[in-house]
């Protein structure tokens, strides 16, 4: 019998019993729509991710005071960096292109009647570029004005939305804790992530934000900026030999400071991601497998059902491939029939979710072929073992069959 | 055409063995229409079975048309099952969800032979059916089911017609009907062996052979079937 024959005889079993081989492709459907969808959200939240992240810049190396710690408890000594190590760092290491120390703190802004509370952040003349902040309107403060520790700021884009309502700010002064500051610069969105706003903040300059906001002598990180990536490890060993050399610390005692770069962090933030999006298709694969067994026990309840046309087509020249074929086509068919929609049911989700969640789905062509395959193969390996009782039956013993 | 010598079948059960057939020999030639007669447990379902190649013997010697069937393989029987041998049951067994065309040309969709279902369309005309051709099984009577059995029989052109009980399913006057079409296609040459255990049924036929035991313990010629 040619295959076409058989595919139109499976295809008339499969259409007079609409209903049940709906739901035996039910567990397909599901289980490719929950492939499809939850490798797309994965994949959508890792690649946001890593977008936002890479726009902070790869080639950062953050310096963080240390926490020293003994045995189990740790002193929260938070003070051990200063500007002057910052400026150390600048001059005495050659292959870095820029340091801009940091201290933060959130703070109330006020503009006319409007209030917001914000992160001030007191910077370096060189943080907009290592941060890769562009300036939307106005510049960014320069070192003398460091030097003379202004009143001057630059605000991000969220800030300048809750408080000028995209009206130029740029002129205005503005209350940072009660005190006066003029507004230099803005600068252009980057994105928010969905637990940090990098746009919610206004940056200052950080001699300012020591004398005369925070009040403090030390700062809270310093960046460094490598010239190329590949430099990375011998720029953070550099770091730690000066730093203890300038903090006078001897021979086996640990650092007073940390020092981590971003891609590290970029790295094992992706990794997790990756995790994350495995999981998601592991679980969902198992509802592959469960819709699998489905067609397996429906299949079999077929053949028990069919045990006398089995009979039949045997007695009138049937070969045994051609009853196994008869059967895996049909089971081959629902999976295809469960896939197929199973598809279409997957995007759909995807889709939905980044339209009401505001998320970012990727649905990848890989994602569409590895969940259609897969349910093609769980057809064929799920429908073989039915098939075979099948083609194994006897056809005196099927004749006889009530 | 058939030739069959001391054909024996033993099933096993429960540890015994039960000889369903006992070493049989026979003949039987092209044209001839034997009916196969004989008590429930008899043999002869199991002769049938072994006649019609869905079952191989236990010792003994059957030869189709010059074919050894005792040494073919699961898929040549399938072929000779297929090729050269049509089946009629009492319970017509035709495929519920096709119609009488579609359960027609299946053993020529099986053989892969083209132009099936002109094929087809003729063996129905030859059961007088041709017009029930696009019916399905629950939507035919019993005569004209069994006759859609026998057009899916004749339309391999097989050397022998097995027909079990053909009229067991049917009242008298259907049966009769049948029985007049299956003396017809004897008289059109096809090979007829029918088993029965209704006299009424043996009398058309033109040998008799008497089963008992896994025996045959008669075998005639009857006169009236040759009218």
């Amino acid at each position: 019998m040619l295959i076409w024959d058989l595919f139109k005889m499976a295809l008339r079993s499969l259409v007079t019993h609409k209903l049940r081989t709906f739901l035996t492709a039910l567990g397909i459907i599901i289980g490719v729509a929950s492939v499809i969808s939850m490798i797309s959200i994965g994949e959508g939240a890792r690649r946001q991710t890593l977008n936002t992240i890479s726009k902070f810049g790869t080639n950062i190396i953050t310096i963080k005071p240390g926490q020293k710690k003994s045995r189990h408890v740790t002193s929260g000594r938070v003070d051990t960096l200063t500007l002057d190590d910052a400026n150390f760092i600048e001059e005495n290491i050659p292959l870095i292109t820029g340091v801009a120390a940091q201290v933060y703190r959130s703070a109330q802004l006020k503009f006319e009647n409007k209030n917001t509370n914000t992160t001030v952040r007191g910077t370096g003349a060189s943080y907009a570029r290592l941060a890769n902040f562009e300036m939307d309107r106005g510049r960014y403060f320069n070192n003398e004005e460091i030097r003379s520790a202004k009143r001057i700021c630059v605000v991000g884009s969220t800030v300048l939305k809750n408080l000028f309502e995209d009206r130029n700010p740029l002129g205005k002064t503005i209350k940072v804790d009660g005190k006066n500051f003029l507004v230099i610069g803005t600068t252009v969105p980057k994105g928010a992530l969905s637990w940090y706003d990098p746009d919610d903040q206004i940056f200052i300059p950080v001699t300012t934000a020591q004398k005369r906001v925070f009040g403090m002598k030390h700062v809270q990180s310093i960046d460094v900026q490598a010239g190329q990536i590949d430099d990375l490890e011998i720029i953070k060993e550099d770091i730690s030999r000066i730093l203890r050399q300038k903090h006078n610390i001897a021979e086996g005692k640990e650092d007073d400071f940390y020092v981590q770069n971003s891609s590290q962090w970029l790295n094992s933030w992706g990794d997790a991601a990756k995790t994350f999006t495995y999981l998601l298709g592991g679980i969902a694969a198992i509802s592959l497998m469960v819709g699998g067994i489905g067609i397996m026990n429906i299949m079999l309840v077929s053949v028990t059902e069919r045990t006398r046309e089995i009979g039949i087509r045997k007695a009138i020249g049937a070969k045994k491939k051609e009853i196994l074929q008869q059967f895996l086509i049909e089971s081959v068919l629902i999976s295809f029939l469960g896939g197929g929609i199973g598809i279409l049911l997957g995007i759909g989700t995807s889709r939905i979710v980044s339209d009401l969640g505001d998320w970012e789905t990727i649905v990848s062509t890989q994602s569409i072929i590895l969940a259609f395959g897969f349910s093609v193969a769980i057809g064929v390996f799920f429908g073989f073992y039915p098939a075979n009782k099948a083609a194994n039956l006897n056809p005196i013993d099927a004749l006889r069959y009530e | 055409m058939i030739e069959v010598e001391k054909l024996s079948k033993i099933y096993q059960m429960g540890g015994q063995q039960v000889p369903a057939l006992d070493g049989v020999t026979f003949k039987i030639e092209k044209g001839e229409f034997v009916a196969i007669m004989g008590p429930s447990g008899s043999g002869k379902s199991t002769l049938m079975n072994l006649i019609g190649c869905l079952d191989i013997p236990s010792s003994g010697s059957y030869r189709l048309e010059n074919l050894d069937i005792q040494d073919l393989n699961p898929n040549q029987l399938a072929e000779v099952r297929n090729r050269r041998i049509g089946f009629v049951f009492q319970s017509f067994n035709l495929l519920p969800r096709a119609t009488a065309l579609e359960n027609t040309e299946l053993p020529l969709l099986y053989g892969r032979v083209p132009k099936a279902t002109e094929i087809a369309l003729q063996a129905l005309e030859r059961v007088g059916l041709a017009h029930r051709a696009k019916h399905k099984p629950t939507e035919l009577s019993g005569g004209e089911r069994q006759r859609v059995a026998i057009a899916r029989a004749l339309v391999n052109n097989p050397a022998i017609i097995l027909a079990d009980e053909p009229t067991g399913n049917l009242d008298s006057a259907t049966g009769k009907e049948i029985l007049d079409l299956f003396q017809e296609l004897n008289r059109e040459a096809v090979t007829l062996i029918l088993v029965t255990h209704e006299q009424e049924v043996s009398r058309r036929a033109k040998r008799i052979m008497q089963m008992k035991d896994g025996k045959i313990i008669a075998d005639t010629s009857n006169g009236a079937g040759l009218c």
